[in-house]
């Protein structure tokens, strides 16, 4: 002390005064700052998940339970995560409209808000995935082919190698690809609704991901050869139309070839009917 | 339309349709005659060139020349379409696409000429159906055999011929050109060798070892039990280097399968007195099937984390994913085989031996 009270005169005195005021002024104002805004933003996330837990009493807690703790209806779904619920209420699964082997993709009745809500207050009741951002699903620089190769290595044997769907056992079926937005393709990844196994970042990294969406996506603007898509389901419907469509044409032609024909002129009127 | 009678020209006469004879149905032969005169032989009838019904010929004759023209419009299109539409990045303007060129080509190309195969086939059917008079002509077929004098006068010839070429009185030239044409005649034999080598124990083994590392199909990554913390994680996984080598890949993909702590359980299982599946051989609720299908060989992965079944999508068959990949369902006749696993020094998933059992479909040899 006795050594800054002896150079107050010192000639640097005065600016070592200032710099040390604005350290001090800055260093309050970050704190209180900052203080100020992390205050501020559990607020809006306890609103958000006042408000989803709300939406859920109202619309999921009959069969969910009303802490989302599951019946003998519905599993609990505490743990789930706001992507599961992104998924499934964002496609129009959920809310379910009976106990069936499958939920069908359907028009949501809720708004984006409302589902966020929801998934924050399904969040906040403990684990989970989280729903990606609009820039973690970007396929902007994906690499095609390598999503191609993980899809068709993945993904292919349940969806088919277009994306067009295909059928499980007991009912169950593998949903076409073609109207999932990409965020849905990646919570379904992330999550693994119903039947789909779980396809977490340790194993398809978040990069690879973003690789298969734009898989996805390209597929669905390709040109099909012939002007007809058969529904891009692949074997099934083209056996299908060979067999009946092809096979029939045939068999209608054989038929006309070795039918008899009319003689109108040698006296046999009779024509096969 | 409605009447049923006998086949016949007028000159026989007609019997009335017999009660219970069911009705002629499209498509299958005339009921035979009620009796055939064998002693009487039928009398050529005359030859008539023209239909019957000139009317009727008529129409038939612009039908048929209708098609004709169709077939060769659509066949000047084929030509057309081949010239017209380019295909290949080189000759198509810039930015456009190559794919869609060939679809585009491919569909003109087969529109084209499927029109002037079918015209053709179609006007020719009518032709012979509705132009040519329905008559039946008796061919008499003649003896194979050549008169005597034309046998003798070529065997002849051919001992002349024999004569004149001296193959008979030069036996060295005759043995040489045999010999000549010997290996020629022997080659095919030899490449039949092509189809070979057989086997061997390459169908035992695949290239999984102790302590090669599991990758991601794909991403080549390698991976630790952390990656798949998550019940109902599945991934397929290939071993580590061999990503270029379709052979050893055909036979060493391998899906790994997460599961919840106490779902899976099954007692050790033997084959022949060869430990084929055990608990032990997972790690961390991870399990590791081969993904070759037992019965032919596609590749399983079509994994339901509900109910833990492995599919096959080529015949159905169906795995049981928490029970040793018991065959459930379907015509594959034996569990798909588990993959020992381990940790490496790395704490990496790797093979902790190679397969204790042939994977894929049987064959011969298996046992």
């Amino acid at each position: 002390m006795s050594s800054i009270i002896a150079r107050r005169r010192h000639p640097a005195a005065g600016y070592a005064a200032v710099a040390g005021g604005l350290v001090v002024a800055g260093v309050l104002y970050s704190a209180l700052g900052s203080a100020g805004a992390s205050a501020a933003a559990p607020a809006q996330a306890q609103t958000q998940i006042a408000q989803g837990k709300a939406l859920f009493e109202d619309s999921c807690s009959s069969c969910h339970g009303l802490d989302a703790q599951g019946t003998t209806q519905a599993p609990s779904l505490v743990g789930a995560g706001a992507a599961a619920v992104y998924f499934q209420m964002s496609t129009g699964r959920m809310p379910a409209k009976e106990l069936g082997a499958e939920n069908e993709r359907k028009p949501s009745d809720f708004s984006e808000a409302q589902i966020y809500d929801i998934a924050a207050y399904i969040a906040s009741l403990g684990g989970g995935p989280p729903i990606p951002s609009a820039a973690q699903v970007s396929t902007a620089g994906a690499n095609t082919a390598l999503g191609e190769e993980l899809f068709s290595t993945n993904c292919a044997q349940c969806h088919g190698f277009a994306g067009a769907g295909g059928a499980l056992t007991y009912g169950k079926d593998a949903p076409p690809l073609t109207a999932s937005t990409p965020t849905q393709i990646y919570t379904a990844m992330l999550t693994g609704p119903e039947a789909m196994p779980v396809f977490g970042d340790g194993t398809v990294t978040p990069n690879e991901k973003r690789d298969i969406i734009a898989y996805i996506v390209d597929t669905r603007n390709e040109p099909n050869p012939g002007g007809l898509s058969l529904g891009r389901t692949g074997t099934v419907t083209e056996g299908l139309l060979a067999w009946v469509g092809g096979l029939g044409f045939l068999v209608l032609i054989a038929m006309w070839l070795t039918a008899k024909r009319r003689r109108p002129g040698n006296g046999e009127t009779k024509e096969e009917s | 339309m409605s009447e049923i009678e006998e086949p016949g020209g007028p000159a026989e006469p007609v019997e009335p349709p017999e009660p219970g004879v069911p009705r002629r149905v499209i498509g299958t032969p005339s009921p035979t005659p009620v009796s055939v005169d064998v002693e009487e032989k039928p009398a050529q009838p005359p030859v008539v060139t023209d239909p019957p019904d000139k009317a009727h010929a008529s129409r038939a004759e612009k039908l048929v020349a209708f098609l004709f023209v169709l077939a060769f419009v659509a066949g000047c299109g084929f030509i057309a379409a081949y010239v017209g539409l380019e295909v290949g990045s080189d000759r198509l303007p810039a930015g456009a696409n190559p794919v869609d060129a060939v679809f585009r080509s491919n569909l003109a190309l087969g529109l084209s000429l499927s029109v002037v195969l079918l015209s053709l086939g179609l006007g020719s059917m009518i032709w012979v159906r509705h132009l040519t008079p329905d008559q039946e002509i008796v061919e008499e077929r003649h003896d194979l055999q050549s008169t005597p004098a034309e046998r003798a006068a070529f065997q002849k010839e051919f001992a002349e011929g024999a004569a004149l070429s001296q193959v008979t009185k030069r036996p060295l030239l005759r043995r040489t050109l045999l010999l000549a044409t010997a290996p020629l005649a022997l080659a095919p034999l030899v490449l039949l060798r092509d189809l070979g080598p057989l086997p061997g124990t390459s169908l035992r083994t695949t290239v999984w070892r102790k302590g090669l590392r599991a990758v991601t199909l794909g991403g080549l990554r390698p991976l630790r039990p952390s990656d798949m913390d998550t019940p109902g994680e599945m991934i397929t996984v290939i071993p580590e280097g061999f990503q270029d080598n379709p052979d050893a890949l055909a036979k060493a993909g391998v899906i790994l399968i997460k599961f919840a702590p106490g779902q899976m359980s099954w007692p050790d299982r033997y084959e022949g007195g060869t430990l084929v599946a055990s608990m032990n051989w997972t790690i961390d609720n991870i399990v590791a099937y081969s993904k070759i299908c037992t019965h032919v060989g596609c590749p399983v992965a079509l994994y339901e984390q509900t109910t833990h079944h492995i599919l096959c999508p080529c015949h159905q068959s169906t795995f049981d994913a928490a029970n040793g990949a018991w065959v459930i369902f379907g015509p594959a006749p034996r569990p798909l085989p588990q993959l020992p696993l381990m940790l490496d020094s790395d704490g990496y998933l790797a093979a902790a031996s190679d397969f204790t059992q042939p994977v894929g479909p049987s064959f011969w040899e298996r046992g």
